[in-house]
């Protein structure tokens, strides 16, 4: 047993399964689609993974699991340990496991920046003076303490997801799921977004898992998941992933484009080794090959 | 066909003390058969500046010319105009509503007056463009999947048979490779009916790698308007503009800043790995 078994669990599946039906014209039940194929995860407490896999792979409705949006048709899965089938943990579940969507303007109904990020806290029935507080520490820990009076209409999109980031920590969850939360946003606001959440993994410790389609942004993760036709098709680390570059192009993904190129530098035939993850590696690495 | 903006300034909330200057005496060009790309962080005002090119929006002062006439003249046909400069706006897929593909490809051009089977050919014409035959026309546009939904949305748009063609993000939430699908498609666009792009896109890698002129807006004004090694050149003023370039440019700068006499106007991977070959090769010799 490593160490690694010794720290509690923040999720765990055990042969997960959703399906769901689908009904033809007259409301029959005309087949069933499985959209989660037996799934089993186990995310360690203060971990950072990301889960790939192409549109319909099954990743959205695995992350709806995990704060109890949807219920699994066969299979368990526990948030800290609570089994989110029980109706008597949905809240706890809940206060344990925020989600990020992909459209911050869905996200966001205050109409000025403090009260929105006040809004989960005060639904929980957190006393008045501690909403403030947390409030307070939630916009500070995404670097948004100083719009707290603005409006978010006025906001950019990096910095409207960064509130709805802040929203979700003043529940104080242990674990952030975010879904696709770059989709809509310029490189800046994408840059900002992941900051935030790596800021959050590392400063806070909080438990994040990173859905997305934009390679680059998880070469820093602890674990990588891909998803295939509802099950997990590879795992490993960002390396271990990126390094079956044809692999994951016929899963319909891609490899950061640094990954890529020296992918492609090494085909014709110079000395690197596979999953070169950062623009620093590569150029160290083409920098000692020069050298030689 | 070519489209022609000149001395555009657009203003919103005049009269209130919110009043914002959101085009600042804008003059392009874009002409027909061009592929443009168009990027500029959230706010830029890339958005404000499409909509002036369909008609959607009036511009505050300035003008603009379709094959030369100003499209506020009197008499201008700006029904006729809409259907020449068709625009795919974000997630066109939340726009599909009838029952069948077919029929939701058809809305448009009935719109425009066609008879029933004139409107099913041109929609027929514009599903097949956009790679969905027959097999398709009778699926509800539900059961797709989401770059299938989209292709429908915008096969929706070329039923109407536009010269021009805008689309903004249409890659936004696919996976890679949805998102090359689409963007071949595009680009498929302009080479087999010859319709004339212009893609709005927060991917530079994207832009690069498809694009023969890029648009950059910052703050209601443009930035540059150059090939798009040109504008990658200026990362460092992009990145301050909250945009960035492809992640090869970097490397290829960086790899430059060590002493390696490498080229640094790579935009593309084909491109890096052959400069930085070559690079390799002539530090060898010398």
């Amino acid at each position: 047993m490593s160490i690694r078994d010794n720290i509690k669990s923040i999720l765990k599946t055990d042969k997960l399964v959703y399906e769901y039906k689908q009904l033809d014209e007259e409301g029959n039940v005309a087949g069933v689609n499985r959209a989660i194929d037996e799934v089993d995860l186990d995310v360690k407490r203060g971990d950072f993974v990301a889960i790939l896999g192409h549109n319909g792979s099954g990743k959205s409705t695995l992350a709806k699991h995990i704060n109890g949006m949807l219920f699994p048709t066969g299979g368990t899965v526990w948030v800290d340990g609570l089994d989110t089938q029980k109706e008597e943990n949905i809240w706890e579940v809940r206060q344990r496991a925020g989600m990020v969507f992909q459209n911050p303007d869905n996200q966001i109904i205050g109409q000025v920046v403090e009260e929105d990020v006040g809004f989960g806290p005060e639904n929980l029935g957190v006393p008045t003076e501690e909403i403030w507080e947390r409030v307070e520490e939630s916009l500070r820990a995404v670097g948004m303490y100083e719009f707290r009076k603005h409006s978010p209409n006025h906001l950019s999109g990096g910095q409207k997801q960064r509130v709805s980031i802040a929203g979700v920590l003043a529940m104080h969850p242990m674990c952030i799921v975010f879904d696709e939360p770059t989709a809509m946003l310029d490189p800046s606001g994408r840059k900002e977004v992941i900051r935030a959440a790596r800021g959050l993994n590392q400063v806070e410790g909080i438990t994040v898992i990173l859905i997305t389609h934009y390679m680059e942004e998880i070469v820093y993760a602890d674990k990588v998941y891909v998803m295939d036709g509802g099950r997990i098709a590879m795992e490993g680390t960002p390396r271990e992933i990126f390094s079956q570059v044809e692999k994951l192009q016929s899963l319909r993904l891609d490899v950061p484009q640094v990954t890529l190129l020296a992918h492609e530098l090494k085909k014709k035939g110079l000395d690197l080794p596979e999953g070169i993850l950062t623009v620093e590696e590569l150029t160290k690495e083409l920098v000692a090959i020069c050298e030689k | 066909m070519s489209i022609k903006l000149e001395g555009i300034n657009y203003l919103y909330g005049q009269g209130t003390e919110m009043v914002s200057h959101a085009l600042k005496n804008i003059n392009i060009e874009i002409k027909d058969g061009e592929f443009v790309g168009l990027i500029g962080h959230t706010g830029s005002g890339k958005s404000t500046l499409v909509q002036h090119l369909n008609g959607l929006i009036r511009p505050t002062e300035g003008h603009i010319y379709f094959d030369g006439q100003d499209i506020y003249a009197e008499g201008y046909d700006m029904k006729k105009h809409r259907s020449n400069v068709g625009l795919v706006f974000q997630y066109p897929e939340h726009q599909l509503f009838e029952v069948d593909v077919l029929s939701d490809v058809c809305f448009g051009p009935k719109n425009l007056g066609l008879k029933k089977a004139e409107a099913e050919e041109q929609a027929k014409k514009a599903l097949a463009l956009v790679g969905m035959d027959e097999s398709y026309y009778k699926r509800s546009p539900f059961d797709l999947s989401g770059g299938q939904k989209r292709r429908v949305a915008i096969a929706g748009v070329l039923a109407m048979k536009p010269q021009m063609l805008i689309l903004d993000e249409p890659t936004a939430g696919l996976d890679p490779q949805g998102r090359k699908e689409i963007l071949e498609l595009i680009s498929g666009l302009r080479e087999r009916a010859g319709i004339t792009i212009v893609l709005v896109s927060h991917s530079m890698e994207d832009v690069a790698e498809y694009v023969d002129r890029i648009i950059v807006m910052n703050k209601g004004s443009v930035a540059y308007d150059a090939a798009p090694k040109e504008v990658f050149a200026h990362y460092e003023e992009l990145e301050e503009m909250g945009l960035a370039a492809p992640q090869v440019s970097y490397i290829v700068h960086k790899l430059r800043a060590k002493g390696l006499p490498v080229e640094t106007d790579a935009i593309t991977i084909e491109e890096a790995a052959r400069d930085i070959l070559a690079a390799l090769a002539s530090k060898k010799k010398g």
